[in-house]
């Protein structure tokens, strides 16, 4: 059997003792295009984060392709929410995508033409060539979101993990950006997208993960996308578990005996 | 003005070397400062700063001497305790970052000021000097005080060199920055670290209660004059350079006179006529551009004015105020400025009657109907909005519609005849 991209087993992780992810189990295969879907507070991009160990594991063990996090960093990279970062920052969007290439370089070594010539070619693969030396206070939330994306594509890894991609921005930015997902999947990366809107995951992704704090589905979005596990992730929270977290909450004691 | 002269001709070797130690002190603190501004941990700052005395009364103590090896020790080990203990505050109580570091500020430097009373009263010879570190002495550093802090200020200079993209990264986006796989928690400790040694290394020439100002204010002041990030840290720099040898300056001509006050003031003056005048953000080129564009605004209503009254009127050239004011209800004060404006560029005529347009005037005042017509006619028949809206609407736009976006315009709604109020669209 081939080793899967991710497997992500018996994961609980929580938020000042309040459990934001519980007991979760799944795999994904390499080459798919995913989405990690599910309501404000379900807990997406706690998932994704744990998976770059940015989150702490309260239980459980998180494999990329059969391996540590801390093996395959190289193969990794991250999109993080346009709004986590501060836009004014002194910085131009050409400084912005050559930041995707210092964990390649490691310490002490300078930035080189050659990177140079990569993030060019990482703008130009979202249509940000005319802005490289625009200051990033004066982007739009669309081209904001670009610059992060050809960042992590400076980073050249296998495996993609994407907060939010398409929240906020305008309908040329969305096509760019799914244009290009679709052309990252056709060269065998494997893609993990956190988005909130049911009706357009359909369209966008080829394996759908539901969360709302436990997993509720994963696997190809033809099994996926049925009433009973949609009306499961988005109709309100199961209330023993909510019930149960926020009881683990005020009493301040992890959810597992260790 | 002789003192002046001595000064600035650095022949006294003394003053040479208050200067260049005063300059590095400068380097490194700016430096480290503009990377604690852009953390948003300019609180931080005055936390260490004040959480060092203490720990400069304690080796004082302990160890007996002025040497400033020493006390630097004892600094740095109460300026890393104070953050250690904002860290632990934060992590292990409902209380936020804020309330954490006045708490530890303030119980530090008290202990601070409690230590330095109970040296001044044990009459210790060796203590004379030592209340400089509240506020700062510059002139009264001995030459070897001044190369110890030459050689802190060198040492955290090369690292922020050595680390400079590392830093810039975690500065920017930290959590990214640890998903990339850069060692994150040692970088920050590093950079605390560098914050602790730049306090430490300036109580001596400016003082800990001061020495925060000497990280952020060149930092707040550059922000306002660039966005780029070498450029900042360099105007920083030239900032806290220009404030410590002023205060330098100040210290030498009356040795009454404590250095720190004064390097601080004169860096609070350049970072007031930062947000003051710097362009583009500053408050006062902000107003003028605002005031430029309600006049081009004012101008360009009249012109369009007139442009309907020679519509309305064929034949007729010159109008009255009350023939516009009837038109579009302006008040006084306005249309006389409007005027003179516009008779100053040579747009309007004025005669004893009344205005009328000159032909540069008439283009434009066409010009300006042109553009708001077409904008509703863009609004009614792209966008599907009622006729009855559109006219607000482009009473805005027409101001700052480029030829370009005119052009396209055109194009797009195919060289339309008629506005949607059945008005002629004029060419």
């Amino acid at each position: 059997m081939q080793i899967p991209a991710i497997e992500v087993h018996d994961v609980t992780v929580s938020y000042n003792r309040k459990p934001a992810l519980w007991g979760i189990d799944f795999a994904v295969p390499e080459g798919k295009l995913v989405g990690i879907i599910g309501p404000n507070g379900a807990g997406k991009s706690t998932m994704i984060k744990a998976m770059m160990d940015l989150n702490k594991l309260d239980s459980g063990y998180i494999k990329l392709f059969g391996k540590d996090i801390q093996d395959v960093r190289d193969r990794v990279a991250y999109v993080p929410q346009r709004g986590s970062v501060d836009w004014d920052f002194p910085a131009s969007v050409l400084d912005v995508v050559l930041m995707g290439r210092y964990g390649k370089k490691g310490l002490f070594k300078r930035i080189q033409k050659s990177d140079k010539e990569m993030a060019l070619a990482c703008l130009e693969k979202v249509n940000m060539l005319p802005y490289i030396n625009r200051q990033i206070s004066q982007l739009s939330g669309g081209q904001q979101q670009r610059v992060f994306i050809a960042r992590s594509l400076a980073q050249e890894a296998d495996l993609y993990f994407m907060d939010e991609p398409f929240a906020g921005i305008d309908a040329t930015t969305e096509k760019t950006i799914f244009d290009l997902l679709l052309k990252m999947r056709a060269e065998g990366k494997t893609i993990l997208v956190v988005h909130h809107d049911l009706q357009s995951a359909y369209l966008y992704f080829d394996w759908i993960i539901l969360l709302n704090t436990q997993l509720i589905a994963s696997g190809p979005k033809e099994e996926i996308f049925v009433p009973e596990y949609l009306q499961k992730t988005y109709g309100g929270k199961i209330d023993l578990l909510t019930k149960v977290g926020e009881m683990l909450g005020e009493l301040q004691v992890p959810p597992r005996e260790k | 003005m002789q003192t002046f002269i001595d000064f600035i001709s650095l022949n006294d070797p003394n003053v040479l070397f208050v200067v260049i130690g005063m300059i590095l002190l400068g380097i490194s603190s700016a430096t480290i400062g503009t990377f604690a501004f852009l953390q948003k941990r300019a609180l931080t700052g005055d936390a260490i700063a004040h959480s060092v005395l203490p720990g400069v009364c304690l080796a004082f103590i302990l160890f007996d001497t002025r040497n400033l090896w020493v006390l630097l020790g004892g600094a740095f080990v109460t300026g890393w305790l104070s953050i250690v203990c904002v860290d632990i505050i934060t992590k292990h109580s409902k209380l936020k970052a804020d309330t954490a570091i006045g708490l530890v500020l303030s119980v530090f430097f008290g202990v601070g000021i409690l230590l330095l009373t109970f040296i001044q009263q044990s009459g210790n010879a060796a203590q004379s000097g030592l209340n400089n570190f509240l506020f700062g002495k510059a002139a009264a550093m001995h030459p070897d005080d001044i190369k110890t802090m030459g050689i802190v200020s060198l040492l955290i200079i090369i690292i922020v060199l050595t680390f400079f993209k590392e830093f810039k990264l975690l500065s920017f986006d930290p959590a990214y920055a640890k998903s990339t796989g850069l060692p994150v928690t040692v970088l920050q400790l590093l950079l605390t670290t560098l914050t602790v040694l730049a306090v430490a290394a300036g109580i001596q020439a400016v003082g800990v209660v001061l020495m925060a100002a000497m990280l952020i204010t060149p930092a707040a002041a550059a922000k306002y004059w660039t966005n780029n990030l070498r450029k900042m840290i360099f105007l920083s720099i030239l900032f806290a350079v220009a404030g410590s040898v002023i205060g330098a300056y100040v210290s030498y001509t009356d040795n009454k006179m404590p250095t720190g006050p004064w390097v601080v003031m004169m860096i609070s003056c350049i970072a007031v006529l930062s947000i003051l005048f710097a362009p583009k953000k500053g408050i006062i080129p902000k107003y003028i551009i605002r005031k430029k564009y309600v006049n081009k605004m004012l101008r360009e209503n009249i012109l369009k004015e007139l442009y309907h009254l020679e519509e309305k009127n064929p034949g007729k050239k010159i109008f009255s105020i009350h023939d516009i004011t009837s038109e579009r209800a302006m008040k006084s004060s306005d249309y006389k400025l409007g005027f003179r404006m516009l008779t100053r560029k040579h747009l309007v005529n004025k005669v004893v009657t009344g205005y009328g347009l000159t032909n540069e005037g008439q283009v434009e005042g066409k010009r300006i109907t042109r553009i708001h017509r077409l904008w509703e006619m863009y609004l009614t028949q792209q966008l599907q909005i009622q006729g009855d809206h559109v006219h607000e609407d482009a009473e805005g736009i027409e101001h700052i519609i480029t030829p370009e976006i005119e052009r396209k315009l055109i194009e797009l709604l195919d060289k339309p005849e008629k506005d949607p109020h059945e008005k002629i669209i004029p060419y």
